[in-house]
């Protein structure tokens, strides 16, 4: 009788211990420091944002802000690993705490930040969603699309925004949906459907790099929404949110400031005390984030300003900066001060 | 009951409660654990997401009218509804082309031995992954455009948009030789259930066969005919972008069934010739020596033997076609899968989500299988 006990006792006892276990809380910052690189959830291929190049590297927008994020706390831009991500997989990987950073071409809004868990570091790209067609199909606006078939990515903003439009202008078409970016472009482009939607930086990326022929596709003028893009990190990690937001931030004060990658280390030393904060020789901004002094002068020396990175990413496939222009030049790009 | 461990019966039972009680403690330890995580992560739980407006927009809907005004609730029953849709009528498919294929290798034909032999070997040993790819490849890209659609037959029309179809517009009249041809099946049933006792009381065989046929056809048309031969058809026409009117198979559709039926057919092909090959030769011998004609042996003598072996594997290929539509995700179908995936991306309620997915196919296979045992326990071997 007496082992009965004992086996019933540690039974007991085991099921206590695991049921009091408590949710176990490491801060970002720490993990990411002792695994020693940022996950980063990208797009599984979108050029300008993410794409793989020939060798095997990840290019673009969206990777620069991983980059920027790396360099910040490593002082090594290259610490990053990349988690190609779908639409609809993106929110569960972030937050299962598979990855650390989601930067993949996401839109904020409210009940993303609320209800998913999540909050959004800034805005490293502001677009509207958008219709591409065939041109021999001679449509010239959005409102002669009644009765089409569409092709849309399921799980995104877009695919909402999509019935919303023509809901509201008493219009009906056919969704054909599908997750792999490559093949709902494939379905678009071997006439399954006869437009495809998604954000216009999408189109004018899809269409420059995937179409037979970029000159057969129109994008038509009407933009039906307002698709801000950025990084997004967990609920409930603060310092790590911070440290996301100023990596994004400091790219676009830089090019508000001037400083460029080639230019940075000829204003050591600057008398500009603005300048001073940023490159860490004078204030603690690198203390406050938890992290070194230099980290804002190594995102500029190893990523660029966010000028530079929309250059090298976005202007060789033909997109103009417009909204994303800094304040100053009427765009609406505008970063907090660092001080 | 001397309460000892050294007694077998007592031992046996303490170290079934501990284990249940180590079950049970994992289970609330998952449950209670992903409830404070999501909670600490101010992540939204719960089903009340289900009445809310879903918002998107569902390519098909031929079974439940739907918009994006309604509900998620409603979304994931047009998912379930396409889903069902796609499983019976594959099961249906597979079945007939798994039945003559596998009869097929049977033949002493030497060619439609070998070209069965051949259907088997390639398709079962090829992901069914790569052939809905194929299949969907097929279609979408070697079709014309609505405005160049083949024309085969008149009404019917083959584009990269699906196939149109021609419907019958609804009239009243129609519901009666639907009516007609229900009393025509019940008639048939009730003759043939009197012809079969009649020839056991007596030996006199009736055509029971040939009435029930006469019955469940010639009942219906009688119906149509008295109501005046009433079939308008709708014809499908290009309208703007597509063809509007009639019934559109979509490619999606059409890949997809095509691949479960061909893949799932080639196993239920195989289970078919073990079946047969299970009775043994003397069965067909003494079928003959009895006089039987070869028809009536394989009827009466041999198909009720090969069913037995036939039914138990047949039913889980059922539940593995149901369970394999959900890669209809991969080419856009929109079935169950699909649906509760958007569902899960636009409300971010993933736990939620899976559980209902899980839920759904846990029902559907358990419901063939108690279907299937139900059937196999009505042909197994009576032992008097």
């Amino acid at each position: 009788m007496r082992t009965v006990v004992t086996v019933a006792t540690l039974a007991s006892a085991l099921a206590l211990t695991l049921g009091a276990l408590p949710a176990h809380a490491q801060s970002t910052l720490d993990a990411v420091k002792s695994k020693g690189f940022v996950q980063c959830g990208v797009n599984t291929g979108l050029a300008g944002f993410s794409q793989p190049d020939s060798k095997g590297e990840w290019k673009g927008l969206d990777v620069d802000v991983c980059r920027a994020v790396a360099a910040a706390v490593f002082g090594d831009a290259t610490k990053v690993r990349y988690t190609p991500l779908t639409a609809q997989q993106r929110f569960t990987a972030l937050q299962s705490g598979e990855i650390d950073i989601l930067s993949r071409n996401t839109t904020w809004t409210l009940s993303r930040d609320t209800s998913l868990g999540l909050n959004f570091a800034g805005v490293d790209y502001y677009d509207g969603q958008g219709f591409m067609v065939p041109k021999k199909l001679n449509v010239k606006s959005a409102k002669q699309l009644n009765g089409a078939t569409i092709c849309v990515q399921p799980g995104t903003t877009t695919e909402l925004n999509l019935a919303d439009y023509f809901r509201a202008n008493n219009m009906k078409f056919k969704p054909v949906v599908i997750e792999k970016l490559e093949e709902v472009t494939n379905a678009f482009f071997s006439g399954r459907c006869d437009v495809y939607t998604t954000d216009v930086s999408g189109l004018v990326s899809t269409r420059g790099t995937r179409a037979p022929n970029p000159a057969d596709y129109v994008i038509l003028p009407e933009v039906i929404s307002k698709e801000p893009l950025g990084p997004v990190v967990r609920h409930g990690d603060d310092q790590w949110f911070d440290i996301v937001k100023w990596s994004l931030f400091a790219m676009i004060d830089a090019e508000e400031m001037g400083l460029r990658s080639d230019n940075i280390d000829q204003h050591m030393g600057s008398k500009n005390p603005g300048i001073q904060r940023f490159v860490g020789e004078s204030g603690d901004l690198g203390k406050m984030l938890g992290l070194d002094p230099k980290w804002s002068y190594n995102i500029v020396k190893q990523v660029g300003n966010y000028g530079e990175s929309f250059d090298r990413n976005l202007k060789p496939l033909g997109f103009e900066r417009g909204l994303n222009a800094l304040w100053t030049k009427g765009g609406l790009m505008y970063a907090p001060p660092m001080r | 009951m001397q309460a000892s461990l050294r007694d077998a019966r007592f031992r046996a039972l303490v170290f079934q409660l501990v284990a249940l009680a180590a079950v049970i403690a994992a289970g609330v330890y998952l449950v209670s654990n992903t409830a404070t995580n999501l909670e600490a992560r101010n992540i939204a739980s719960g089903f009340g997401f289900l009445q809310r407006e879903a918002g998107f927009a569902i390519g098909e809907t031929t079974l439940i009218q739907y918009s994006p005004a309604d509900t998620y609730l409603r979304a994931l029953a047009v998912g379930l509804a396409n889903t069902f849709r796609v499983a019976l009528l594959g099961i249906v498919l597979a079945t007939i082309v798994g039945t003559l294929v596998g009869l097929a290798r049977l033949s002493t034909n030497w060619l439609v031995s070998r070209l069965a032999t051949l259907y088997v070997e390639v398709l079962r040993n090829v992901p069914l992954l790569v052939q809905l790819f194929f299949w969907y490849a097929i279609i979408s890209e070697n079709l014309p455009s609505p405005r160049a659609a083949l024309n085969p037959l008149p009404g019917v029309f083959l584009s990269n948009r699906g196939i149109a179809l021609p419907t019958l517009v609804y009239e009243i009249a129609h519901a009666w030789v639907l009516g007609a041809f229900l009393v025509g099946v019940l008639l048939a049933w009730r003759v043939s259930v009197w012809a079969r006792r009649r020839q056991a009381r007596t030996g006199a065989q009736f055509h029971a066969f040939w009435t029930g046929l006469g019955l469940v056809l010639g009942l219906p048309l009688l119906a149509f005919l008295l109501a005046g031969a009433p079939a308008q058809l709708e014809l499908p026409a290009l309208a703007g972008f597509n063809f509007s009117g009639g019934a559109t198979l979509t490619p999606e559709f059409a890949a997809l069934l095509a691949g479960l039926t061909i893949y799932t057919a080639a196993f239920i092909a195989e289970i078919v010739r073990a079946g047969v090959l299970a009775v043994q030769r003397g069965q067909f011998e003494a079928a003959d020596a009895l006089g039987l004609r070869r028809g009536l042996a394989m009827r009466l003598v041999v198909l009720p033997q090969a069913l037995r072996v036939i039914v138990p594997p047949l039913t889980s290929q059922y539940l593995n076609l149901t369970k394999n539509s959900s890669l209809a995700v991969a080419i856009g179908y929109p079935d169950i899968v699909s649906i509760a995936n958007t569902a899960i991306n636009q409300t971010g309620q993933a736990i939620e989500g899976i559980a209902i997915i899980m839920a759904v196919y846990l029902t559907i296979s358990l419901s063939i299988s108690a279907f299937m045992n139900w059937y196999n326990k009505r042909i197994a071997l009576v032992e008097r």
